[in-house]
């Protein structure tokens, strides 16, 4: 983090530095970077036309789908496609992801964030100990581990239901959380704790009134980066869970590509359905959401 | 957020607090890690010892589990099957890294530059970070169509293949699928590496009469190469992760030629209904992670914290 140095003036306005800062102009910016330039417009191309094309073809109707030019948008826009799909309990899946989403990030949050301040700011060799644990969690593939959670999720009778993709999916965010967070309460500067200390303060109420607020941004990043991953989490649900009233958003695509296969525009329509509240979402916090994940993984 | 600031001045006269010296210098309980150490013990570090005992026994998945001795790594060793996968994941391993590693870091370093028009570029750069890979799998399955697809749209006949019928073009199809999906992630990794590098480099450089071109290599790159090693890591660990994208894609064919590692589990043990055999893959998994995990650090010269420590 650059705002290293900048914390013992400002604690308040860390937050706000970290969205808005802006490196100042360096010296001969003006020369145009025409090869970047041109690299960054094939990019966006190669980002762009996928989305481009499964708009368009989730507005046509099976006719138009079978005789018109594929990459150009339809003649008669329908949106059957999105109402055959709201028909399909697509409303039921949202909420099932929307529940185990809410339900795996913030417990997450709330054990990794004590983990990470008992690893910041404790000693002894447990403590050293479970970091280490934790570090190397993040080095392992840990869908490896899917057929004993299997095992564990059977024996305990909670196969197919949602508690089965929540309790799991805490677990497996812990690693990446608690290294996020950790890394940026080691930039709180050891004098304010001191200070606290010294008013009296306990380590619990220090937590929560000095470290969190202090560690808003990567809190924030923690939570998007979990949300995103349990939110598109796939193998767990498919593994973990059978019937359509726990099926979560991206199991839905899959079993609907499966029973509409013929009709490619509805299939279509049900992954912009599936993608549009988390866009809406980005449209709304882009830049929160962006210079969270850049703090939080290029530390 | 107001005790913060306003503590320092009450520190001063801080003679109250004889007892405090001793909580001070021992910090917080570890017993608030416990709960997170809990959670990922019983549901990561538990599971990764149980796939080891699975691994030697036989179980469909619903009956009962029997020690089997060997027999599943047997079975998993003599199958070529297994030396196929690991093939496939080696070779979608490597060209994904060849192909995302400089798309990635000349991306970040470009978008990392603040001129209006590559804002707006960003905006729809990061987009494909919000989709889920089962959607982006059906997307571009649709897209790919021979006969409904970009090749047609387009009238290009070269682009109207079969390219997801056709096993030697499969591969490179996956690693571009996959190149899309990920790309905009570890962009943004760089992106924030490059934005950390202080200006001050940039202008002695300048000042020194050094090109873009010559900034980039004697500035740019070596500064971030801790960036570079987590992207990487992140890059190659992950590979071994791509289960979703290709499951939904091509459910590892046609015949086996993208069954990836991880699939190849998955369809093994709960497809075949052979968790030993499935598990003693799993096992496998695990040892590669982090067998390449190491690799990649040891690469670095530090350990992944003193390196974060220092880079700050």
């Amino acid at each position: 983090m650059a705002s290293t140095t900048q914390l013992p003036a400002a604690p308040a306005t860390i937050p706000e530095k970290v969205t808005t800062r802006r490196r100042p102009q360096r010296l001969g910016r003006s020369r145009p970077n025409f090869l970047g330039g041109l690299g960054g417009w094939l990019w966006l191309a190669i980002i762009i036309v996928p989305v481009y094309y499964v708009v368009i073809t989730s507005l046509k109707n099976q006719a138009g789908f079978f005789t018109s030019n594929p990459m150009l948008p339809p003649a008669e826009p329908t949106l059957d496609n999105y109402k055959l799909v709201l028909e399909n309990d697509f409303a039921k899946y949202f909420t099932n992801s929307l529940i185990v989403t809410v339900g795996s990030v913030i417990p997450a949050l709330f054990v990794a964030f004590m983990a990470a301040y008992a690893i910041v700011r404790g000693k002894g060799r447990f403590l050293s100990w479970t970091n280490n644990v934790f570090l190397l969690g993040l080095a392992i593939p840990l869908h490896a581990t899917i057929i004993p959670i299997y095992w564990m999720i059977t024996k305990a009778h909670m196969y197919d239901t949602l508690l089965a993709l929540i309790l799991p999916s805490i677990a497996f965010a812990i690693p990446v959380s608690v290294l996020i967070l950790s890394n940026f309460m080691r930039d709180v500067p050891n004098e304010l704790f001191e200070s606290m200390r010294l008013d009296g303060c306990s380590d619990w109420a220090m937590m929560w009134r000095l470290a969190l607020p202090m560690t808003k941004p990567a809190v924030i990043t923690v939570g998007i980066y979990n949300a995103l991953h349990v939110w598109n989490g796939f193998l767990f649900p498919l593994i973990l869970t059978q019937s359509p009233d726990t099926r979560v958003l991206p199991l839905s695509l899959w079993t609907f590509q499966g029973e509409f296969s013929v009709n490619i525009p509805a299939v279509l329509a049900s992954v912009v359905l599936a993608t549009l509240p988390l866009l809406v979402i980005y449209v709304v916090a882009r830049r929160q959401l962006l210079s969270g994940l850049t703090a939080g993984f290029s530390k | 957020m107001s005790a913060t600031t306003t503590t320092p001045q009450r520190a001063v006269g801080a003679e109250r607090a004889p007892g405090t010296r001793r909580t001070l210098e021992k910090g917080p309980s570890g017993w608030l890690a416990v709960p997170a150490l809990a959670f990922f013990m019983l549901f990561a570090i538990l599971p990764l010892l149980g796939v080891l005992f699975l691994s030697f026994t036989r179980w469909d998945g619903l009956g009962e589990i029997k020690l089997d001795g060997l027999s599943s790594w047997n079975t998993v060793l003599a199958d070529p099957v297994t030396g196929n996968a690991l093939l496939v994941t080696a070779k979608i391993m490597f060209f994904s890294f060849i192909v995302q590693a400089p798309i990635s870091l000349l991306l970040g370093v470009f978008t990392a530059a603040s001129q209006k028009y590559r804002a707006a570029l960003a905006v729809l750069y990061f987009v494909p970070l919000l989709l889920s890979s089962a959607a982006v799998a059906i997307a571009f399955k649709a897209l790919l169509d021979p006969n409904f697809g970009l090749g047609p749209g387009l009238g290009l006949p070269i682009l109207a293949q079969d390219w997801l019928g056709n096993s030697d073009l499969v591969l490179f199809v996956v690693v571009f699928v996959i190149a899309w999906q990920f790309v905009p992630f570890h962009t943004l990794i760089y992106q924030g590496g490059v934005r950390q590098i202080p200006a001050s480099l940039y202008e002695a450089a300048q000042i020194d009469g050094a090109g873009r071109v010559q900034q980039f290599f004697n500035i740019t790159l070596p500064q971030l190469k801790y960036t570079m090693i987590t992207s990487s890591t992140l890059m190659v660990v992950g590979s071994l992760a791509y289960f979703d994208l290709v499951f939904v894609l091509t459910a590892g064919g046609p015949g086996y030629s993208t069954r990836l590692l991880p699939l190849h589990m998955y369809l093994t043990g709960f497809k075949a209904n052979d968790m030993g055999a499935a598990s003693a893959l799993g096992v496998i998994l695990v040892v590669i992670g982090l067998a390449l995990a190491v690799f990649l650090q040891r690469l670095g010269g530090k350990n992944r914290n003193a390196s974060q420590l220092e880079g700050a």
